[in-house]
């Protein structure tokens, strides 16, 4: 076109980044890649395999397989390097971190162009939003290895930390696993996705420029069958995974029993929420920030739009106008808005989705913009009247397309924000802080933007509720899914067994059967048995309910409706515990006779459990209104708020031993951080526990707050274990039993806590990390100015 | 001109104080404008050329001069060299700027330096820059601009007003100078680099628009100040919604602060991207500056020669 012919139409031009220097640097490779593994390249025994250019369909490369073997191979470099790493003072790692850092900030053009290249995303975003990023992660934990000794004195590293990620921000979360595992003092054995493998590449040769210790990071590449070698590999501590909620879920399975540590970060189906007061121009661009950002590639994508039915219509023409300016075209063009989906497999998997999906209803606007004929390649989609029984309102679908439905009010924003098994993010469009805040504290998110959308930074914590995974990447709550308290118990755990009944009256005048304790009464068991609870010399000591899966189900059912508990005040919380200490303290007699009866101990050991664990509900009372949040410090005009929020319902199966100190030191940080408690108490000593209710009876607990129900740990623990409404299970109990817990925990991701078959001390076993455990972080990003 | 003329509508101020502003989100995507897009080689060339078109070439300066005046006009007849222009196969194109703008002594001067070139001459009238003289004197100054031959009078609101949140005090002003313009177009100038907040600057958009303006423009160029991506913003989405309400078409002047070729560039992707191409136009956007001229036409010499330009190469503006 000539000038005057582009001055006539005013249209815009091509505008390509250049790919030369990317693309020398896969030639200087021939295009051939090995595997990283202790600091060199070394050939993998699998075979290559492509790495493609999703916009134009040609191969990049060709990349290596990593076979079983190969993964061996890099987790002995990994294990070899270890102790030397964290040997390391917390400077020396800092520097290699910073080194990282510089580097990545003075090879952002060719990592971004590359990046482009592989994934098909918009040069505009990987060289302003993912390549930055990138950099400011290795920065931000180069400080914080430096500030490790000295802000998280407590902490070990884990040892070796397998990595694996996703295809939709190939180096970005590289960065995020990495940067926090370094800074730990961990040493990584990193997979990248099999679609997008260059950067990580380019990124293992600058640390070798870096001079990174050999072994400190060992990135291999191949597809899931390498992943599930690195999981199933006995020299790996700590899984870290971001990717599908089905492959996550695999991965606990897979690893259950094993006692690896595993964080996950997984789909999501977040609410995009909009109020009728909410600055709507600012809204739309929020909405094509929230699902045309990376082709809607996004795990924290949101996709699902809520709008206040007073102001949808207005808004879904602003929001349709604004599609058709939107641009997809060659990712490589600055001037593109939306570049290709990863690969032909994705796009046909949405198309064939969204074909599916609107047979159920809705109606479709894709923006009416060209598209390049050729490469993998999708409108901007937004689908309006769904309801909530939608498949496509329901399923993550990964790519561009915004499905959408209206609500009436506040609460019922609320409720249709949380009607999905996942909980990564949402975010809020209200011009009322009363709303914003109200709305951001209720909504189930692990991350809630208000008046903003996919704000990222390593200073903030990223990370899921529910099915959406758990543990934090960014921030204090991240460095602390790369640590683990040092110490720690090395005795295995051992099942203690019923003694055998030598004498068969109980030492009680009247006949007493204790009872299960439900939703703030005395239940008798569903089916209507007893077990007898025998000291160790043989005596009847008492009676308990036997309990089945409905007085599970029954308990859950309580605590499902002592919701008010939750968000209740700390200062509430604590008078409570306090007070059932008091109560506790008035009995504590009757408490020590009975642990002596019971377990047959002396009357002194007795006598002080009873003390300890009076002891215990006033240091998890006092604690319950210390726990404090955090405001962070992102690089931008952001009051960055992190909330400790209560994980929901969570499940404790106590210990056998310690039958009141274990019970009452489980129980106290679970409902003084907010929680709803349904508990099993020790199968060999029950009786302290069903005493205990009396004591909850007297203390002012809100029915369903604390719901006991005892039986075999064997036969109660599956059915809470794999029970829905339960957020998290702490399993405290009957040795052998973690496996099978941790395996059935899939069934909505519940955050699993235990004993790793351990023997744990309980006199001098309390602490901040408990209330960690009983709650998950939720970050609230507050961007103000008047 | 092809654009109907806004003739006003009634103040609807439930509709002024429904206005929701939030300035981060304003900000952000104030801050992407010129990154999400970007023009290259021939359509840089194209675009520049195009912007030249939409400058009000300005001298409002205490030490204005008859000959001063008369030297602007002279460049507004001739904004670019010939020679660059033929290199670039636009000579024929009729490059010439939006309008001359001059305080109200100057128009008769303007007026006489322009004759037969069709650049119009845009008087600022009201008490410039402050607004703070008698509505009859600001009225009478209006009248004598017109009748000079300017056709396009840029006004200044009273700032106390849209502070004070009088907004009908503001409609009234607005729509009896717009009485008193008659035929001449009328450019409102908020003075948006002292209204305080962005909400204020989207209100008094809004007022001015009610109350018929044919423009509205950001700042005087002697606030401390001026022109800014998300003051343009909120103005331009005032202008959508107005046009949603009531189909009429305003146009947008930010002046002051727009000083290079790039930043020119920005704000009229700013203008395609929230607007659409009418707003590319000098009947719809005008650009206050007078150096931007000379970057605009030392990046035309590079596209033309391929060598960087000097500045004093270019006829002093």
């Amino acid at each position: 076109m000539s000038v005057k012919e582009i001055y006539k139409s005013m249209n815009y031009g091509p505008a390509p980044e250049s790919d030369v220097e990317a693309r020398a640097w896969l030639s200087a490779h021939k295009k051939k890649f090995d595997l990283f593994i202790g600091g060199k390249w070394v050939k993998a025994g699998g075979k290559a395999f492509a790495s493609t250019n999703p916009a134009d369909g040609k191969n990049l490369a060709s990349i290596s397989m990593a076979s079983k073997t190969d993964v061996a191979k890099a987790v002995k470099a990994a294990e070899a390097a270890g102790p030397g790493w964290r040997a390391l003072s917390g400077h020396a790692r800092a520097k290699y971190l910073y080194a990282l850092a510089r580097l990545v900030q003075k090879h952002a053009r060719v990592l971004a162009v590359l990046e482009t290249l592989d994934n098909g995303k918009p040069i505009r975003e990987t060289r302003d939003i993912d390549i930055p990023l990138v950099a400011r992660h290795f920065y931000h934990h180069a400080g914080w290895a430096s500030l490790l000794d000295s802000e998280l004195p407590d902490y070990e590293p884990h040892g070796v930390i397998g990595q694996i990620i996703p295809w939709n921000f190939p180096l970005l979360m590289m960065s995020w696993k990495i940067a926090p595992a370094l800074a730990a003092g961990n040493t990584v054995v990193m997979k990248p996705a099999e679609q997008t493998p260059l950067t990580a590449l380019y990124f293992a040769e600058l640390c070798m420029q870096a001079g990174l210790p050999a072994g400190v990071v060992n990135i291999i590449t191949g597809d899931g069958s390498t992943g599930a070698a690195i999981v199933a590999h006995k020299g790996i501590s700590k899984i870290a995974f971001t990717g599908s909620t089905g492959v996550g879920k695999l991965i606990r399975k897979s690893t259950a029993g094993t006692g690896k540590e595993i964080t996950l970060e997984l789909g999501g189906k977040s609410p995009f929420i909009v109020f009728s007061d909410a600055d709507l121009d600012s809204a739309i661009e929020g909405v094509v920030n929230a699902i045309w950002f990376n082709q809607g590639e996004v795990c924290c994508a949101g996709s699902r739009l809520l709008v206040s039915e007073a102001i949808a219509d207005k808004f879904y023409k602003k929001l349709k106008r604004r599609m058709d300016k939107l641009r997809v075209g060659d990712p490589l063009d600055k001037t593109v808005d939306m570049g290709a989906l990863v690969n032909q497999t994705q796009l046909n998997n949405i198309e064939t989705m969204l074909a599916n999906g609107l047979k159920e209803g809705g109606e479709i606007y894709q923006a009416n913009i060209p598209l390049p004929e050729k490469g993998c390649f999708m409108r901007p989609t937004l689908i309006t009247n769904m309801d909530t029984a939608c498949t496509l309102m329901r399923e993550e679908i990964f790519g561009p397309v915004m499905v959408s439905m209206t609500f009436r009010t506040p609460d019922e924003a609320v409720q249709l924000a949380n009607n999905t098994r996942y909980g990564l993010a949402a975010s809020i469009w209200s011009e009322n802080i009363n709303t914003a805040l109200d709305i951001a504290s209720r909504v189930k998110a692990g991350v809630v933007w208000v008046n903003s959308t996919n704000q990222l930074d390593a200073a903030v914590g990223f990370g899921g509720m529910r099915e959406s995974g758990y543990g934090r990447e960014g921030g204090r709550e991240g460095m602390l899914a790369y640590l683990k308290p040092k110490g720690g118990e090395d005795k295995p755990l051992v099942a203690l067994k019923p003694a055998k009944l030598k004498s068969g009256t109980p030492q009680t005048s009247i006949d007493r059967t204790a009872k299960n304790y439900v939703g703030g009464k005395q239940a008798r068991p569903d089916g209507n048995s007893v077990m007898p609870v025998v000291s160790p010399s043989g005596q009847l000591v008492g009676e308990v309910g036997r309990g089945n899966r409905k007085d599970i189900r029954n308990a859950v059912e309580a605590a499902t409706k002592a919701t008010k508990w939750s968000s209740s005040t700390a200062h509430l919380r604590a008078q409570i515990i306090y007070y059932i200490g008091e109560n506790l303290d008035a009995r504590k007699d009757e408490f020590a006779a009975r642990l002596k009866a019971m377990t047959g101990c002396t009357i002194a050991k007795a006598r002080r459990e009873v003390e300890q664990s009076i002891e215990r509900l006033f240091f998890y009372a006092g604690f319950a209104d210390k726990f404090d949040g955090a405001v962070h410090a992102p690089p931008v005009r952001d009051i960055a708020i992190a909330m400790n929020e209560p994980l929901g319902i969570v499940g404790i199966v106590a210990p056998q031993d310690a039958p009141l100190l274990g019970f009452v030191s489980l129980l106290a940080p679970v409902i003084a951080t907010g929680n709803r408690a349904v508990i099993i108490p020790s199968d060999i000593y029950p009786l302290a526990a069903t005493d205990f209710y009396q004591v909850l009876e007297t203390s002012d607990v809100p029915a369903g707050v604390v719901n006991i129900i005892t039986g075999e740990h064997d036969v109660l623990t599956p059915t809470l274990a794999e029970h829905e409404e339960v957020a998290g299970l702490w399993y405290f109990g009957k040795a052998g039993g973690v496996a099978g817990v941790e395996a059935a925990s899939i069934s909505n991701l519940k955050q699993v806590w235990s004993h790793k078959e351990k023997q744990i001390g309980w006199a001098n076993t309390y602490g901040r990390r408990f209330m960690e455990k009983a709650t998950q972080v939720k970050n609230i990003w507050v961007p103000y100015g008047a | 001109m092809s654009i109907v003329r806004n003739p006003g509508i009634p103040l609807d101020l439930k509709h002024v104080k429904g206005i929701q502003i939030n300035r981060s989100a304003l900000e952000r995507r104030a801050a992407t404008m010129g990154t999400r897009r970007s023009v290259k080689k021939d359509y840089q060339t194209a675009w520049l050329l195009k912007a030249i078109t939409l400058i009000d070439l300005t001298t409002l300066a205490g030490d204005d001069t008859d000959g001063r005046v008369k030297r602007l006009c002279a460049k507004a007849r001739n904004p670019v060299r010939r020679e660059v222009l033929e290199a670039l196969g636009a000579a024929d194109l009729d490059i010439k700027p939006g309008a001359v703008c001059v305080y109200n002594n100057f128009v008769g001067t303007a007026v006489q330096a322009l004759a037969g070139s069709g650049i119009p001459v845009a008087a600022v009238s009201t008490g410039f820059p402050a607004g703070h003289t008698p509505l009859g004197t600001r009225l009478a100054e209006i009248r004598a601009s017109v009748k000079a031959g300017a056709t396009e009078i840029d006004i200044v609101i009273e700032r106390h007003m849209a502070l004070n949140e009088d907004w009908r005090a503001l409609y009234n002003m607005v729509a009896k100078c717009r009485e008193v313009c008659g035929d001449a177009h009328i450019k409102v100038i908020l003075g948006t680099g002292e209204l305080g907040t962005l909400t204020n600057v989207a209100k008094a958009s809004m007022v001015s628009m009610m109350a018929g303006a044919d423009f509205i423009k950001t700042s005087t160029g002697k606030e401390s100040v001026n022109a800014t991506l998300p003051v343009s913003l909120v103005m331009v989405r005032m202008i959508r919604e107005y046009l949603e309400m009531t189909g009429y078409k305003i146009g947008y002047k930010p002046a002051g602060g727009i000083g290079d070729a790039k930043t020119a560039l920005v704000y009229m992707i700013l203008m395609k991207e929230e607007l659409g191409n009418g707003w590319l136009e000098p009947d719809l956007f005008r650009i206050g500056a007078s150096s931007l001229l000379s970057d605009i036409e030392r990046q035309l010499e590079h596209r033309a020669t391929g060598r960087y330009a000097a500045r004093h190469h270019q006829p002093l503006v």
